[in-house]
């Protein structure tokens, strides 16, 4: 059965056709929709959202000693989240099937930074797959079910942003549910509680194992050298693969696909075949590097290719400094194209609490989620992002550093502050920290595409569940001065924010709505500007709505311009309204 | 063109536009609809913050084998863009002289309606220097459809004038790709942009 899948959606398939019976993950991008195409099998595989990766990853754990084969799946900060757990685990090692699928993000195109995981697989001695297009995934998944039982150890699939949202046909053989016996328990304390005296003895077997990886990676059909015409052989892994292929479409290449432990036996063979070996990996020379230190000459190229993407362009710059010829002409873009940067909604429940900030100049510690927008002008309402989580730390050491401004406010959204911003509030409490925590509350994770958490009230298959309710968790930590507020009232927001800035000792607001994407709004008005009455002062261009637009021009000098507001985009949210001194914007039906 | 002509080509389409229009459905329908047509085919997208009003790409490629999932810049057959700002940011995507198809409507970025950063100047005149140029007003079409929302689709509808697929393979790719409840206002809007290509 052949269908057209991104990588993300094969994964699925393959945790489905590989008899996997628990998967967890937290949402992140390029990694989210592998547990949404998961949750499409109806309980076929026990699957859940989980509170971070973390606690995904000794899911995981929990299952494989239990002996089910089990996928978790999250993006490369996440694993920096749940290396705690990895870094034992892989010395306890699996023992139902274990995958872990990473999700790396070259170009940071929705993440805070490029990190390579591979080093991590290195680092925790697991197996690593990199997957070149959807088939090679769910093949690499399927495989990894069995390698991970086989040597007892935990298997990391590398994902990038490209390979994961890059759709492409993947036979699914049958398409039918697989069957994967559990393997009995036996309880072996020995084996399983990593105390020094055992975990010692896990070192050892450690280091046996990695020698008996080492010998499966150079017998497996994953990592495999393809004939070719030139002087010049290529290494190369991962979707990096597929652009070699289509740029040097003739030469020899070896193509890694069990990347670790690197076959350096059977690349030497392959080097010894070619008169220059050339390695071409997407992010660090992770591959190079130890190719290198197996005493196997490697060509360093001057073209750029450790950071950022990959793609054709940049390969065909390679090209050209390897054949001693000119780069290829590259066909200039337009210039003077407006850039159009992700905004926050129309109507969206963040804007009006960042207007506020804003307005009274608050240091902001700010966090990782759609509000991270609210640090772009006009509103540049945020000081600095971190990690997930961040905000609320990073809050207090400003606070105790003495910084001069005695408006300190942590921002987090819902999901974020489940994730891993609760210990630090905890901290706040704890240690009695004269800051503001303000939760903005729209009890979904929206960034990632509106995936169910700890305060949306349902689970993953959208079973009803509890409903944390963020102001209880504060008041419980001994938290006094916590205030829940909506979002669209500006002066109320005004008052409470204040009042927290200033009172001297820890506080907290939750700031409560929905995400204008996920609950659609009833509002019967919608708002519009009063040409007339319209003095193009520009306040309501300051809440950076992307329904509001540039209107007519105020004089001849086309120097400043009234405003006028979009019908579709308006939302009616009046945030507008009520930064107007002129009362020029008023709601029609 | 004859079958085996066809199964021999290699084709390149990128579309482009702004979060929200219906770029990642239409990639998608024309990627299943190369599969029906028996093409292998890559499709590939950058849509982490597609729904926040950011600028958005997606690139269908489809031949007897696909490698790289990144079109060449300068390789696209066919440029599709569903705005006209993003037409021009992303116009040397083409290569020379290949069609390129632009909704003509604006979306202008919240930066430029807030006077943050200029706007693109001269927009009408830059786009009109490609000979390969086609206005589509796909926004009255999709009204005349019944429904605004299925702009993205008569645009779709006016590409495939230039892809070599029988019409019964984008039948189904929509089919299969579009809710039972909304597909018969899809081909509708499909038919019209079809028939707005003389």
């Amino acid at each position: 059965m052949k269908k057209l899948l991104s990588a993300n959606q094969a994964i699925a398939w393959a945790a489905y056709r590989g008899g996997c019976r628990v998967a967890s993950a937290y949402p992140g991008t390029p990694s989210t929709e592998i547990m949404e195409h998961i949750a499409e099998f109806k309980g076929a595989i026990n699957c859940e959202w989980s509170v971070n990766e973390k606690v995904a990853m000794e899911i995981a754990a929990g299952a494989s000693l239990a002996g089910v084969r089990t996928l978790v799946a999250m993006k490369h900060v996440g694993l920096n989240v749940a290396m705690d757990p990895l870094m034992t685990f892989t010395y306890i090692g699996a023992i139902g099937g274990m995958v872990i699928v990473n999700a790396d993000d070259p170009s940071l195109h929705s993440s805070q930074n490029e990190q390579d995981n591979r080093s991590l697989a290195k680092f925790a001695k697991c197996l690593l797959f990199e997957p070149s297009d959807s088939q090679e995934a769910y093949d690499m998944v399927l495989a990894g079910f069995e390698l991970s039982e086989k040597y007892q150890v935990p298997v990391i699939i590398r994902t990038t942003t490209r390979t994961a949202h890059t759709s492409s046909i993947v036979d699914i053989g049958s398409g039918a549910r697989g069957e994967a016996p559990a393997i009995p328990y036996v309880k072996n304390a020995r084996r399983n509680v990593a105390v020094p005296a055992n975990g010692r003895l896990m070192r050892f077997a450690v280091e046996k194992r990695s020698a008996q990886l080492r010998e499966l990676t150079e017998a497996s059909p994953f990592n495999r050298a393809e004939p070719g015409t030139g002087d010049i052989g290529f290494v190369a892994s991962g979707v990096a693969y597929q652009y070699v292929k289509e740029v040097f479409p003739e030469a020899p290449v070896f193509k890694v696909g069990l990347s670790h432990p690197p076959p350096v036996e059977k690349i030497r063979a392959f080097a010894a075949g070619v008169r220059r070996l050339v390695v071409v990996e997407e992010s660090d020379p992770v591959l190079a590097e130890q190719i290198q230190a197996a005493g196997i000459p490697v060509v360093k190229p001057q073209t750029e290719l450790h950071m950022m993407e990959l793609n054709p362009a940049r390969l065909a710059q390679l090209r050209a400094e390897l054949l001693g010829a000119d780069a290829p002409p590259a066909p200039q873009p337009e210039s003077d194209v407006p850039v159009r940067p992700p905004v926050l909604c129309s109507g969206c429940s963040h804007r009006g609490a960042f207007y506020i900030l804003s307005k009274l100049k608050a240091t902001v510690c700010g966090d990782i989620g759609c509000y991270t927008l609210g640090s772009a002008p006009p509103l540049a309402a945020m000081d600095t992002c971190v990690c997930m989580g961040a905000s609320i730390g990073t809050a207090i050491g400003m606070r105790k550093a003495g910084h001069p401004n005695k408006r300190i406010a942590a921002v987090i959204g819902d999901s974020t502050f489940f994730h891993s911003g609760m210990t630090g509030l905890l901290d706040v409490a704890y240690n009695q920290i004269p800051i503001t925590v303000m939760v903005f509350d729209n009890r979904i994770t929206a960034m990632t595409g509106h995936q169910e958490n700890p305060g949306s009230g349902k689970t993953l298959l959208g079973e009803p569940t509890a409903n944390v309710k963020i102001a209880d968790i504060a008041r419980s930590f001994g938290i006094r001065r916590v205030h829940e507020v909506t979002p669209y009232d500006l002066a109320n927001l005004e008052k409470v924010f204040q009042e927290c800035l200033d009172c001297g000792e820890p506080a907290v607001v939750v700031v409560q709505g929905p995400c204008v994407l996920h609950v659609k709004w009833a509002g019967q008005y919608i708002n519009t500007v009063n040409e007339d009455t319209c003095t193009a002062c520009g306040a309501c261009f300051r809440i950076g709505c992307p329904a509001i637009v540039r209107g007519a021009p105020k004089d001849d000098t086309g120097k400043r311009y009234k405003s006028k507001i979009d019908p579709q985009f308006c939302t009616g949210c009046n945030l507008c309204a009520q930064v107007c001194k002129f009362n020029a914007i008023t709601p029609v039906k | 063109m004859s079958t085996t002509d066809t199964r021999n080509l290699r084709f390149n389409i990128s579309l482009v536009g702004v979060g929200g229009q219906g770029i990642l459905l239409t990639s998608d329908i024309i990627a299943m609809a190369a599969m029906h047509a028996g093409y292998q085919v890559k499709k590939s997208e950058i849509h982490g913050m597609s729904q926040r009003g950011g600028s958005v790409i997606s690139q269908v490629r489809f031949g007897p084998k696909v490698h790289s999932p990144i079109i060449p810049d300068g390789q696209s057959d066919v440029l599709v863009s569903f705005e006209r700002t993003e037409a021009l940011r992303w116009a040397h995507l083409a290569r020379p002289g290949a069609k390129i198809i632009v909704n003509n409507m604006d979306r202008i970025p919240v930066s430029v309606s807030s006077g943050l950063q200029p706007a693109a100047q001269n927009v009408d005149a830059r786009l009109a220097a490609y000979p390969g140029l086609i206005l589509l007003n796909a926004n009255p079409l999709a009204r005349q459809a019944g429904n605004l929302r299925t702009a993205n689709i008569v645009v779709m509808g006016a590409l495939s004038k230039y892809v070599p697929f029988e019409e019964e393979h984008w039948q189904a790719a929509m089919q299969e790709r579009i809710p039972a409840k909304l597909l018969d206002v899809n081909l509708r809007a499909f038919t019209l942009g079809r028939t707005a290509i003389p």
